[in-house]
């Protein structure tokens, strides 16, 4: 009944959420797609092209060099936000004294925007290089890369430690003693069953990690800027210097395929994950 | 047994002081720099604490709040993050109810679109939101909400679908069948309820909309409007001489609210944090 009567209201409790959301996110999402295959520098001087832009998109190797990096990148900074920021919720669910201190110190990164993120690390980062007398880091794409790593790490332990923490606390107590009393030692009780019992934990910290790794913007361009010679770049700063760093009529078009290509890759890992992941989660 | 729990509780406590110890550091290495003057900031100098020839005071933040026009930034940021953030709260969470207590097709696909939305990176869209936000003259910091609004509606959306669902039905027709209109039923009965979860996708949005940089960098005009993050890009990466000094003291004053606001409001940072998730 109460569906009944509010049927009616749409106009009130839907229209201005939908109009927005087709203003922000519909239209520009459709008109994108279609504008890949468009040759373009602005919206009215549109060519239609057909495929012309996605075979470009390879007519140099930025863009799959930014693709293995940004894979690369997002592997390595997700398995070691999730391994540390497990272990260190492991140390603060034993209910050892200042636990709430030390979760307040360790969330609070995340908390500051990425920009700012970056150029405090590339003082400290660069103030460390030179002092060891190595090339700073936008002079070396090892450097660049494993200094986004340190800041990825940095930034978001905090987020997923919260995630893992909540998930150790809703593993029972009873379910541990039972085990300690069939005599299981603290590593069985770890891997058979903490680890499976927080799985849902693991699929949400998982997918985060590794879509932030990919998505990751404003930390790569304040921290290198993609230096040195676009080979610290990933993908999605790749696809903004396509469309913004770029002159030549040609450009835009092709950053658009890119980034119609790099939404796909984005979706494609998401499903393949979460479906790997909760494939192995037990019902409780 | 005892004793050795006892042991190992210090040994934790020890090792993560000093985890968190270097885990604010780099902020603190930020806010030496800013008490610096400029002559003693130096890419391998930034270690040296300032000494009575190169403190320099507040100056810094004098600079940075003079030169570049950072009150402004900041006015701007406050400005979007919060009509935003109200705006996403009220819309998302009527339109929340409506999808879960309507069935049809309308709900079906909004909700889906919702969820499809927040896995889209932004480049995917940036060129053709910039320029449908111009069309619309939405390019300004007072109008952007809209944009936030529609950008932002997924994760409100899904968060408060997720929570509807958990309210019993029964409330809301005892209220109706009372007399209360649809909107009276809402406002009365259902956003008192849902308050906790308010507040946990606000400051969720709030995160988001006062970080963020490339939506607004592409869609204000950068000349007249700079939001905090836009600021501290604009100067640190234009070309020319970049004068430290007032760039630290500006990431201080950005990051200094956060911290404040984080320590006030923590408990529900963390909750909404853990939601988000649970629900996701």
């Amino acid at each position: 009944m109460v569906g009944k009567t509010i049927k009616k209201w749409w106009p009130i409790f839907v229209l201005p959420t939908l109009a927005a959301f087709i203003i922000g996110f519909l239209w520009p999402f459709i008109w994108g797609i279609y504008l890949s295959f468009c040759k373009f520098t602005t919206v009215k001087d549109v060519q239609f092209v057909g495929f012309t832009n996605y075979t470009k998109i390879f007519i140099d190797d930025t863009f799959t060099r930014a693709f293995w990096l940004t894979v690369l990148f997002a592997i390595i900074s997700s398995v070691l936000i999730n391994v540390l920021a497990f272990l260190i919720a492991l140390i603060l669910t034993k209910g050892f004294k200042g636990t709430n201190v030390f979760r307040t110190i360790f969330f609070m990164p995340n908390l500051i925007g990425g920009i700012v993120l970056g150029y405090i690390w590339q003082t400290l980062l660069n103030g460390l290089l030179s002092k060891w007398g190595q090339p700073l880091l936008q002079l070396s794409a090892v450097n660049g890369f494993w200094g986004m790593i340190i800041l990825l790490l940095w930034q978001q332990i905090g987020y997923m430690m919260i995630i893992y923490i909540a998930g150790l606390n809703n593993v029972s107590p009873d379910l541990i003693e039972a085990a300690q009393i069939d005599g299981a030692t603290p590593s069985q009780i770890l891997f058979k069953i903490k680890l499976p019992m927080i799985m849902p934990s693991i699929t949400i910290c998982t997918f985060l990690t590794l879509t932030n790794g990919f998505k990751l913007f404003d930390q790569n361009l304040s921290l290198t800027g993609g230096d040195p010679g676009k080979k610290s770049q990933l993908l999605a700063l790749n696809i903004y210097d396509t469309f913004y760093g770029r002159s030549g009529p040609q450009w835009k078009g092709i950053g658009q395929a890119k980034a119609v290509l790099f939404f796909i890759i984005v979706v494609a890992i998401a499903l393949v994950q979460l479906r790997a992941t909760t494939s192995k989660e037990v019902q409780q | 047994m005892t004793a050795r729990n006892k042991r190992n509780g210090i040994i934790a406590t020890v090792v993560l002081s000093i985890v968190c110890i270097a885990w604010v550091y780099p902020i603190v290495l930020i806010l030496i720099n800013a008490l610096k003057q400029e002559s003693a900031i130096s890419t391998a100098g930034v270690f040296d604490l300032p000494n009575a020839g190169t403190f320099a005071g507040f100056s810094n933040f004098v600079a940075s709040v003079t030169q570049m026009d950072f009150l402004k930034s900041f006015w701007y940021s406050v400005v979007i993050s919060v009509t935003s953030v109200v705006l996403i709260m009220l819309c998302c969470s009527m339109c929340a109810w409506y999808i879960v207590r309507v069935n049809g097709k309308l709900s079906k696909a909004l909700y889906y679109l919702c969820i499809f939305s927040m896995v889209v990176p932004f480049q995917m869209v940036m060129f053709t939101l910039a320029k449908t936000a111009d069309t619309l003259n939405l390019n300004n910091p007072y109008n952007i909400c809209i944009i936030y609004l529609g950008f932002g509606a997924g994760l409100a959306v899904f968060m408060f679908t997720g929570f509807v669902k958990g309210i019993p039905i029964e409330i809301e027709e005892a209220a109706l069948i009372d007399g209360c209109s649809p909107l009276q039923t809402f406002f009365r009965i259902l956003v008192p309820i849902l308050k906790p979860t308010i507040i946990s996708t606000a400051i969720l949005e709030v995160m988001w909309v006062w970080n963020d940089y490339l939506l607004p960098t592409l869609v204000l005009d950068i000349k007249k409007y700079r939001t905090i993050p836009m600021a501290v890009q604009y100067f640190r990466g234009s070309f020319g001489h970049v004068q430290m000094g007032p760039m630290m003291a500006s990431i201080m004053i950005d990051i200094i609210p956060i911290i404040v606001l984080y320590l006030i409001c923590q408990k529900y940072i963390i909750e909404g944090v853990t939601a988000g998730a649970v629900k996701g």
